[in-house]
C-alpha cells in the first residue's frame, strides 16, 4: 500500500515538474519579445480587443480582502476604473480579488506578467508586496493607493505611483459638521486598526470639532479590526450610552456596526447620528423607517484618483515615483453629496472652512504631535 | 476479499471520491452561475501548473499547510482535537520573527534558533490546553479555540506597541535567519518558494517516524484508540495527552516560522485569522491523518488557493466558488459514511446480478 502511495506522490511531482518546465519554456520568451507577448495575451483575451486598437491600453487593479463590493475604497476604486473603461472603450479594465494577504504578491505578479499597462494595488497593506513585484518587473508600471512605497535607497520606487489623500482635511470638515450638530457637547470617533493613516482621520476630526468649539469632548476608540461589525456596534453602544450623540468612524466594515447601533437607538426615539467614511455611505447604509441616521460622510475620491492616474498613464504621463496627494483642492476629499440631514448653517461653515484650508489659513494636523500643537494654538 | 483490505482500499478511495464529488458539484454550481466549468477548471489547472512562477507559489502555499495538517493529525492520533493550530501557528510566526530580528548570529546558529523559537512558542500554546485537559478535564476544543484569540490579540499587541516598523508590520528579519532562497526563487521565476518546503517534507517523515517507529509513538496512538485500556496497560495517559498537545503545537509553531522566516520575512498585525491553521484541520481530515496523505492534500489545498486567483482573471469565476469547492470536498470527506453506504449499495447490486 505504501508503495502505491509513493508511486502516486512521485508521479504527481513528476507531472508537476514536467508541466512546470513547459511553463518555463513559454516564459523565457517574455523579456526578449515583450510586444509579441502582449499581442498573444490580447488575442487570448477575446474578440472585443480585436475590434479596437491592437496595442490596447490596459488598466487593472488588485483588491485587498474586502473585494470590489466592500462599500468602501475597493468599490470606489473599481467605480473609477469602470468609468475610465466607459470613457475610453478601447481600454481594457479588470480586477482580481484577494482572499487573504498571501494572495497579494501572486495577484500583482499575475497582472504584471499579463503585460498590464498600469496595475493598481488598492490599500496600504500591499506595500511590501508591490515593492518586491515592482522591483522584479522594472519595465512595468504600478500604482498604490493610500501609502508611499520606498525603495532600498529611501526614495520612492520609480515605477510605482503613490496615491495618497488628505484625509485629515476631509475629516476636519465632518468634524465641523459634528461640532455644529451636537446637542450633548460630546462626539465620538471609532478607528479601525491604529496606524498613521487612521490617525490622520482621528486628528483631522478632532481638530475640526475643537476649532468650532473647544469645549466639546471627543471620545476616541479603536476597534483594532476593520471587519468586525459586532465590535463596532459594541463600541458605538458604549459611546452613545456615555453621552456622545454623533460618532464618526474610519473603520471599514467595523463601522457597519455603528450604523446598526445608531438605527436601533433612533428607533427608540433617541437623537443620535453617525458619520460615514470613504464613500457617500448614506446611499447604502443607515436607512430606517423615518429617515437615515447618517448625518454626512467624509468621501475620499479613490475613483477620481484611479481615473486620473489611468488617464495620465494612457497619455504617456505615468507619475512613477511621485507622491500624489489628492486633497480638498483637487476634489480628492470632501463631504458627501447627500446632505439632507445637515443644517444650512453647518454647510455654510463647511464651505468657509474649506476655503480657509485651501488658502492655508488653517493647517490641519495629521499626527498626534501636530494635533497637540494645533490644540495649544487655539 | 478480506475485510481489512476493504478498509484500506476505502481509506484511499474515500478522499478521492470526495474530491471528485467536490469538483463535480463545483462544476454544477459554475454552470448554474453562468460560467463554463471547463474553462474554469482549465484556468484553475493553468493557475497551478501553467507557469513555473505559479507552481513555485503553490509549493510555497502548501508549506505551512503541511505543518498545520501534521499538527492536527498528531493530536488526532492521540484522540485530541487541536482546533488551536491557528493560534499556535501565529505565536510560532511571531516568536521566530522576533528571534530573527533581535539576535545576531551566524546562519548556522541563528536559523535553527529562530525555528526552534517558533516551535517552543507553539508547543507552549499547545501545552496549556494539554495540561488543562489532563489535569482538570477541561475540553481541549474550547480551550484551544479561546487560545487562538489570545494568540492573535497578544501578538498584535506586541507588534503594534513594540515592533511596528512601517504600516502594519515589524522590521525585516536578519538575513542569517531567513529561509528565503535566491536559488529556489530564481528557478521558479521570482516566486516566494523557500527552503521551508524541504523542512516540511522532512517534518512529514518525522511525524511518521515518531508515531509509528518509536515506543512513545505507540503509546500516543494507544491512548488515542482507548484511554482506559492504555491506562490499564500501565501507560501514563495524562502525560501522553500533554505531550501530544505540545508536539502538535510545536508542529504548528514551526509552520508559523516557515511563514515568518520564509514567505514574508516579517510579522504583521493580523486583521483576522490567517486560516492556515483552520485549513490544517481540513488537510488532516482529507489526508486521513497520514504523512503522505497530508502532503498530497496540502498540495491540493495550496493549488486550489493559488489557482483560484487565475480562475478569476482568466475565466471570470468568482473566487468564492473555489472556497465553495473546498468546502464541498470537506463535506464529502466528512460524510464518508454516505460514500461508504452508496458504494456498498452499488457493490451489492453488482453481486446480486
Amino acid at each position: 500500500m505504501k508503495k502505491r502511495f509513493m508511486m502516486l506522490m512521485s508521479s504527481v511531482l513528476a507531472a508537476g515538474t514536467l508541466l512546470a518546465a513547459c511553463g518555463e519554456g513559454d516564459e523565457d520568451t517574455t523579456p526578449v519579445n515583450d510586444g509579441g507577448n502582449n499581442n498573444e495575451n490580447e488575442t487570448a483575451e477575446g474578440n472585443n480587443e480585436a475590434a479596437g486598437d491592437d496595442e490596447g491600453f490596459s488598466s487593472k487593479m488588485v483588491t485587498d480582502t474586502g473585494g470590489v463590493d466592500d462599500r468602501s475604497f475597493n468599490e470606489s476604486a473599481w467605480a473609477g476604473l469602470t468609468a475610465f473603461g466607459e470613457d475610453y472603450p478601447e481600454a481594457d479594465v479588470d480586477y482580481i480579488q484577494s482572499n487573504d494577504a498571501s494572495d497579494y504578491a501572486p495577484n500583482l505578479n499575475r497582472l504584471a506578467r499579463e503585460g498590464t499597462d498600469i496595475t493598481f494595488a488598492i490599500g496600504f497593506l500591499m506595500e511590501d508586496d508591490i515593492r518586491t513585484v515592482a522591483q522584479q518587473n522594472e519595465d512595468q508600471q504600478f500604482a498604490i493607493v493610500d501609502t508611499v512605497v520606498m525603495g532600498d535607497d529611501d526614495e520612492p520606487v520609480s515605477n510605482i505611483a503613490n496615491i495618497t489623500f488628505a484625509e485629515h482635511e476631509g475629516s476636519f470638515l465632518v468634524g465641523v459638521v459634528a461640532a455644529m450638530h451636537t446637542e450633548t457637547n460630546e462626539v465620538g470617533f471609532i478607528g479601525g486598526v491604529e496606524s498613521p493613516l487612521i490617525k490622520k482621520f482621528e486628528n483631522g476630526f478632532k481638530a475640526g470639532v475643537k476649532y468650532v468649539d473647544s469645549d466639546i469632548e471627543v471620545n476616541v476608540q479603536y476597534a483594532q479590526d476593520f471587519n468586525d461589525a459586532s465590535r463596532g456596534q459594541q463600541i458605538a453602544d458604549t459611546m452613545y450610552a456615555g453621552g456622545a450623540d454623533i460618532i464618526y468612524h474610519a473603520a471599514g466594515g467595523t463601522g457597519n456596526g455603528l450604523f446598526t447601533e445608531a438605527i436601533d437607538r433612533a428607533r427608540n426615539g433617541e437623537n443620535v447620528w453617525a458619520i460615514g467614511v470613504d464613500q457617500d455611505q448614506a446611499l447604502t447604509e443607515g436607512e430606517w423607517d423615518e429617515g437615515n441616521v447618517i448625518l454626512t460622510s467624509m468621501v475620499k475620491r479613490v475613483d477620481e484618483a484611479v481615473y486620473q492616474v489611468s488617464e495620465d498613464t494612457m497619455n504617456g504621463n505615468f507619475p512613477g515615483g511621485e507622491i500624489l496627494e489628492f486633497g480638498l483642492e483637487d476634489d480628492g476629499v470632501g463631504i458627501a453629496e447627500t446632505r439632507d440631514n445637515v443644517s444650512d448653517e453647518a454647510i455654510e461653515a463647511v464651505e468657509d472652512y474649506e476655503e480657509m484650508i485651501i488658502n492655508g489659513e488653517i493647517d490641519v494636523p495629521e499626527t498626534d504631535e501636530e494635533y497637540e500643537d494645533f490644540q495649544s494654538s487655539l | 476479499m478480506t475485510n481489512m483490505f476493504k478498509g484500506k482500499l476505502f481509506g484511499i478511495m474515500i478522499p478521492l471520491i470526495a474530491i471528485g464529488f467536490g469538483f463535480l458539484a463545483g462544476g454544477i454550481i459554475m454552470l448554474i452561475s453562468g460560467n463554463n466549468p471547463i474553462t474554469g477548471y482549465v484556468a484553475l489547472i493553468q493557475g497551478i501548473f501553467g507557469d513555473i512562477y505559479y507552481f513555485g507559489e503553490t509549493l510555497q502555499r502548501m508549506t505551512p499547510l503541511i505543518f498545520s495538517g501534521l499538527a492536527v493529525a498528531f493530536a488526532f492520533r492521540t484522540g485530541l482535537l487541536n482546533i488551536g493550530v491557528e493560534g499556535q501557528l501565529i505565536v510560532g510566526w511571531f516568536v521566530s520573527v522576533l528571534v530573527g530580528i533581535v539576535i545576531e548570529a551566524p546562519m548556522i546558529i541563528h536559523l535553527p534558533l529562530a525555528i526552534l523559537g517558533g516551535a517552543l512558542a507553539g508547543a507552549l500554546w499547545g501545552f496549556v490546553p494539554g495540561v488543562l485537559k489532563a489535569r482538570f478535564q477541561v475540553h481541549e476544543v474550547i480551550v484551544t479555540i479561546m487560545m487562538n484569540y489570545i494568540a492573535m490579540h497578544v501578538v498584535n499587541h506586541f507588534i503594534r506597541n513594540y515592533m511596528l516598523e512601517s504600516g502594519q508590520r515589524t522590521a525585516f528579519i536578519n538575513d542569517s535567519a531567513s529561509l528565503s532562497s535566491d536559488y529556489l526563487s530564481a528557478i521558479t521565476d521570482f516566486s516566494r518558494l523557500h527552503w521551508g518546503f524541504l523542512i516540511a517534507i522532512a517534518a512529514c517523515f518525522l511525524m511518521w517516524f515518531i508515531l509509528w517507529k518509536t515506543k512513545k509513538g505507540f503509546e500516543l496512538r494507544s491512548v488515542g484508540y482507548n484511554k482506559h485500556a492504555s491506562s490499564y496497560a500501565g501507560m501514563n495517559v495524562n502525560l501522553n495527552i500533554i505531550l501530544s498537545m505540545s508536539v502538535s503545537g510545536a508542529f504548528a509553531g514551526v509552520g508559523g516560522a516557515m511563514v515568518g522566516l520564509g514567505t514574508y520575512n516579517y510579522a504583521n498585525i493580523l486583521p483576522g485569522f490567517t486560516n492556515l491553521g483552520f485549513d490544517g484541520i481540513a488537510v488532516a481530515l482529507l489526508g486521513s491523518s497520514t504523512s503522505i496523505g497530508i502532503f498530497l492534500s496540502a498540495f491540493l489545498f495550496g493549488g486550489l488557493k493559488e489557482g483560484a486567483n487565475n480562475m478569476q482573471g482568466q475565466a471570470g469565476v468568482a473566487p468564492e466558488l473555489v472556497e465553495i469547492i473546498i468546502a464541498l470536498i470537506i463535506f464529502f470527506v466528512a460524510s464518508s459514511y454516505l460514500i461508504r453506504w452508496i458504494y456498498s449499495r452499488v457493490q451489492s447490486k453488482k453481486e446480486g446480478k
